[in-house]
């Protein structure tokens, strides 16, 4: 076992963890955190995306004793107060309809218009479509997602 | 996922002492493959050495012309470098186009060198730019490393610590992606140098990463796209698979080297 000390969602947690448990497990098992989804538990689909130090990472691909001292941001963390423009921009444009990937989705989405505004690139269709490459949805057929990725761009 | 324990090394020495106490340890680099492969019960280590926290294992620098990039940089990092971005453009944009954003936040350019995947973008560039992997024994040349599917000149308790590469004159990577794993069916790099020109091919081989001998006589005499698809590539040692056959990827191929040398 392993202790390990980080913040999730701006709290501080203390935990021991075995080598092998996933940050995916450790949110949704240990922390109760359960708005990370575990799709495929193949790393492909990308419903389990959590920011780890400000950056999009496959939490089900992430062992959780590896990130000692991080801090960590899931979907439960987004909102504050009101919706995050994100998630208002997801609701506005229905991109969504089983709503089992949204939360990977999302904080993809988050991730890939932090960086592109940074790096003052536009966040064009076809760079939306081309960032969420490893993030899957098996309903909408993406278009309205991008475009809610799209106008959240505006109001970030 | 098998139970296993996971170390962090403080230190090479720290994590040689951890691989070398345990026949079953294995180096965690970024485990983007090595986690995937786990979860699904086809490898099963007892232990998980990090090696990302090592000093030095983090890391771009620029030595006179040579790029010099720590095994545990990430993908994301290698493809936003302006070191990177200026010495080896080719390296850059082949490093942004590995797997999803996910995967190149947490990936390393040492664990991909590693596990040698025969569809991997990685081996493709070492090979064909003639880079060195610096290991914590030796310094490797491309051309002596890739040694088969998933197979390399690695030893036991053998860390790979850097990646050294030198510039070229004009260098590209064309890929063309399966789908749904994002690994490439078919991945060329080709490359113009001190030595000449190098082009290698990742996604088609049988024995994973190749450097192409027609394609470097074909490219060397004439480095034009007509040159590239007028090569004779030929079907021999190339993977036949539920993706492509070898005839299929044999054509592919020459179409990605006319690609790159195109975008070079």
């Amino acid at each position: 076992m392993t202790k390990i000390n980080m913040t999730v969602n701006g709290k501080a947690v203390t935990r021991e963890v075995s080598g092998e448990t996933l940050l995916s497990e450790f949110l949704r098992e240990d922390l109760r955190l359960t708005g990370t989804h575990i799709g495929c538990d193949t790393s492909q689909c990308g419903a389990c995306v959590v920011h780890i130090d400000g950056k999009a990472v496959k939490s089900c691909t992430t062992l959780a004793a590896a990130i000692d001292g991080a801090e960590v941001t899931t979907i439960e963390g987004l909102a504050d107060g009101d919706l995050h423009p994100m998630q208002a921009s997801f609701k506005e444009h229905h991109g969504l309809q089983c709503g089992f990937c949204t939360p990977g989705m999302i904080m993809s989405g988050v991730d890939m218009v932090n960086r592109y505004k940074a790096e003052g690139r536009d966040v064009t269709a076809e760079a939306v479509r081309h960032e969420l490459e490893g993030n899957i949805c098996r309903c909408t057929g993406y278009h309205n997602i991008v475009k809610a990725v799209q106008d959240a761009a505006t109001k970030m | 996922m098998y139970p296993t324990k996971y170390t962090k090394a403080a230190s090479i020495d720290d994590a040689v002492k951890a691989l070398g106490a345990d026949d079953e340890a294995t180096i965690l680099a970024g485990g983007q493959t090595l986690i995937a492969t786990m979860k699904q019960h086809l490898a099963a280590p007892s232990e998980l050495v990090d090696v990302r926290g090592i000093d030095g294992m983090v890391g771009i620098s620029l030595e006179g012309d040579t790029l010099v990039i720590g095994a545990a940089t990430t993908h994301a990092d290698v493809a936003g470098s302006a070191d990177v971005q200026k010495h080896s453009p080719a390296l850059a944009s082949l490093a942004a186009g590995i797997g999803d954003p996910a995967v190149r936040h947490v990936g390393t350019i040492g664990g991909s060198v590693a596990n040698n995947d025969p569809a991997a973008d990685y081996p493709a560039a070492l090979l064909a730019l003639g880079a060195t992997v610096v290991t914590n024994q030796r310094e490797m040349a491309a051309d002596a490393f890739f040694d088969g599917l998933f197979g390399t000149a690695l030893e036991e308790g053998e860390i790979i610590t850097a990646v050294k590469f030198p510039k070229a004159q004009a260098a590209a990577y064309a890929k063309f992606p399966q789908p749904a794993s994002l690994f490439a069916l078919v991945g060329v790099f080709v490359a113009k140098g001190a030595d000449g020109v190098r082009v290698s091919v990742t996604g088609a081989g049988d024995e994973g990463v190749f450097r192409s001998e027609p394609l470097e006589a074909a490219l060397g005499a004439d480095w034009s796209e007509a040159a590239a698809k007028g090569a004779d590539v030929g079907t021999d040692g190339l993977m036949s698979d539920i993706h492509g056959s070898a005839g299929y990827r044999a054509n592919l191929i020459k179409v990605m080297a006319a690609r790159a040398v195109a975008s070079a």
